[in-house]
């Protein structure tokens, strides 16, 4: 009873911060909302018994990413997007699609779970020991290729933001 | 969950947050008295008992100071952000465990207990970060922008550090962490703890934490974000009243909440200098040893744990006091170029260890450390003179 609850209240607050994201006018309230977002589903991660991806959530996106994002909404003192042109090509279109689209796909996950008879989630799944099993026997190929990808994105950074000597 | 855990749940909370505002005081005071000692002064001492109550008179005369906001200022920020640099301080001691009662101690005592930490000191850049924004003060801007970059380079040397806590003994469970280091030294001496620290793995671990927790803290000599001399008070220039204190023990309590870790994962947690499980087995018999066994099992522990943490503490005031602060660009390099190679390689190490024995781990660290002195620390340094007016400007690619 109590563990619904506190699940709803998370959902609403989640909900509410993700429709201010996108519909606050200033940036930085923008991405403040987002931070707000990503904090409550890690708390909604961790009422699931997944308190791995929780922490991970927490420590990734909600304190390094959006930190980065807000670094630089205010390095570069970002005003209010009244000015920009709006798209006339497109990209609207194809963003109402995707995004409809993807909503349709976890709703319909969602409502496959509520199936009697459904697989259920062992309570552990979300403990780093079983993770980390996970990724490095079944999972340890597309772990390497991941890392192949992130060590890429590293050395392009390094050559954009190093030192031009003559 | 039935209602006598969530009883003991609140119990654990009010003596976590009960330690951490009730020692604030003390822990200000010992930092002006130690610092005016360090500088041959005597430091607040007329208020109390040796100056004691000098923190509480400060307290009730900021919270009748008047509350001034600057013209511009995003108020609903600028509110928030000292709530913000609070809240992360405040939580981040939850799976610190400062006894051997579980019931007591930690708060929770999960799973994750060490990615809970990083969890909550990564969220620690947002209050500064934003009190710096919304005050609409360039030398609050500055100092914000610096304390996140500060925050996000010595995060990762941080997490290196605490890496050989969690692969030495297995877990991110912090009281499994304490239980690995109550066994005997190196395997070999039984009066002793095996405490992280006194492992070549957990030594350099040790040393660049306890680097990385005074740059995380913002304290000198990483006291950057709110260098006097250049930037007034940094992020906190436009803030007074109980705002200004909300920041001021923020930053305490996140230096308490760290040095238990530091404490919790090198220096043996709660446990005895000196392994007194013999006397635990004496204790059976009753009476004086019984009397003994009980001081040394149950009570002492939180003893040690206080004494490890203000220890640590002493450390932290022992270099503020001695130190110059860094320049930003030394303070850079110093992140990126020597603490994360080197927790890099300590960890490499350690897995040798792990999987070789010692023999070849130990090899492994004398020719690191060889090879560190004929490379890097062979090259002379770096001798250049500068016009400080030039040098005082942003950086620009020279025009060839």
């Amino acid at each position: 009873m109590g563990e619904r609850l506190l699940f709803f209240v998370l959902a609403i607050v989640a909900i509410l911060s993700a429709g201010g994201v996108v519909f606050s006018r200033n940036p930085v309230r923008s991405a403040l909302l987002l931070v707000l977002n990503f904090f409550t589903l890690a708390l909604i991660y961790f009422t699931l018994s997944a308190q791995f991806i929780g922490a991970l959530q927490v420590i990734v996106y909600a304190g390094a990413i959006m930190v980065l994002f807000l670094f630089v909404i205010m390095l570069l003192n970002l005003g209010s997007p009244d000015a920009m042109p709006s798209e006339r090509d497109l990209k609207r279109p194809l963003a109402y699609l995707i995004g409809f689209g993807i909503l349709a796909t976890l709703v319909a996950q969602s409502l496959a779970l509520m199936i009697p008879g459904a697989p259920q989630a062992s309570p552990d799944v979300g403990t780093a020991r079983v993770i980390g099993l996970a990724l490095f026997t079944q999972w340890a190929y597309p772990l390497l290729l991941m890392g192949a990808l992130l060590t890429v994105g590293v050395i392009g950074s390094i050559l954009l933001a190093r030192r031009r000597v003559s | 969950m039935t209602l006598a855990d969530f009883g003991w749940a609140i119990v654990r909370i009010a003596i976590m947050l009960g330690f951490l505002l009730g020692v604030l005081p003390v822990v200000i005071w010992t930092e002006r008295r130690v610092l005016a000692w360090f500088q041959n002064r005597i430091g607040p001492n007329r208020l109390g008992p040796f100056g004691l109550l000098q923190p509480m008179a400060d307290a009730a005369k900021l919270f009748f100071k008047e509350e001034i906001v600057p013209a511009n200022a995003d108020r609903l920020i600028w509110a928030l952000a000292p709530a913000l640099s609070l809240f992360p301080a405040l939580v981040a001691a939850a799976t610190i465990p400062w006894g051997p009662n579980r019931l007591l101690t930690p708060v929770a005592d999960v799973d994750i207990g060490l990615l809970y930490f990083l969890a909550m000191s990564s969220l620690a850049a947002y209050g500064v970060l934003l009190a710096g924004w919304s005050s609409n003060n360039k030398y609050s801007l500055l100092g914000g922008l610096r304390a996140s970059a500060q925050v996000i380079s010595y995060e990762l040397g941080m997490g290196l550090a605490l890496a050989t806590a969690v692969l030495a003994s297995g877990s991110f469970r912090m009281t499994t962490i304490v239980e690995m280091q109550a066994e005997p030294l190196w395997g070999v001496v039984p009066f002793l703890h095996n405490w992280l620290i006194f492992t070549p793995w957990g030594l350099v671990g040790g040393a660049l934490f306890f680097i990385c927790m005074l740059a995380e803290t913002n304290r000198a000599p990483f006291d950057l974000p709110e260098a006097e001399s250049e930037l007034v008070a940094g992020y906190q220039t436009e803030y007074s009243s109980m705002k200004f204190a909300a920041f001021f023990m923020g930053e305490y309590i996140a230096i308490l909440a760290i040095c238990g870790i530091m404490t919790t994962c090198f220096l043996g947690g709660y446990l005895a200098p000196i392994n007194f499980s013999p006397i635990q087995a004496l204790g059976e018999q009753g009476g004086f040893w019984g009397v003994l066994a009980t001081l040394t099992g149950a009570l002492m522990p939180p003893f040690w744990f206080v004494l490890k943490l203000f220890g640590l503490f002493f450390g932290f005031l022992w270099i503020r006091a001695t130190l110059l602060r860094l320049r930003y660009d030394q303070l850079m390099n110093l992140g990126w170029r020597f603490l994360i190679p080197v927790g890099l390689v300590n960890l490499a190490l350690l897995t040798v260890y792990m999987i070789w024995g010692w023999v070849p781990s130990l090899i492994g660290y004398a020719v690191a450390i060889a090879l560190y002195f004929a490379t890097v620390g062979a090259r002379k340094p770096e001798r250049r003179t500068v016009a400080l007016a030039r040098e005082a400007q942003p950086y620009r690619p020279k025009e060839a």
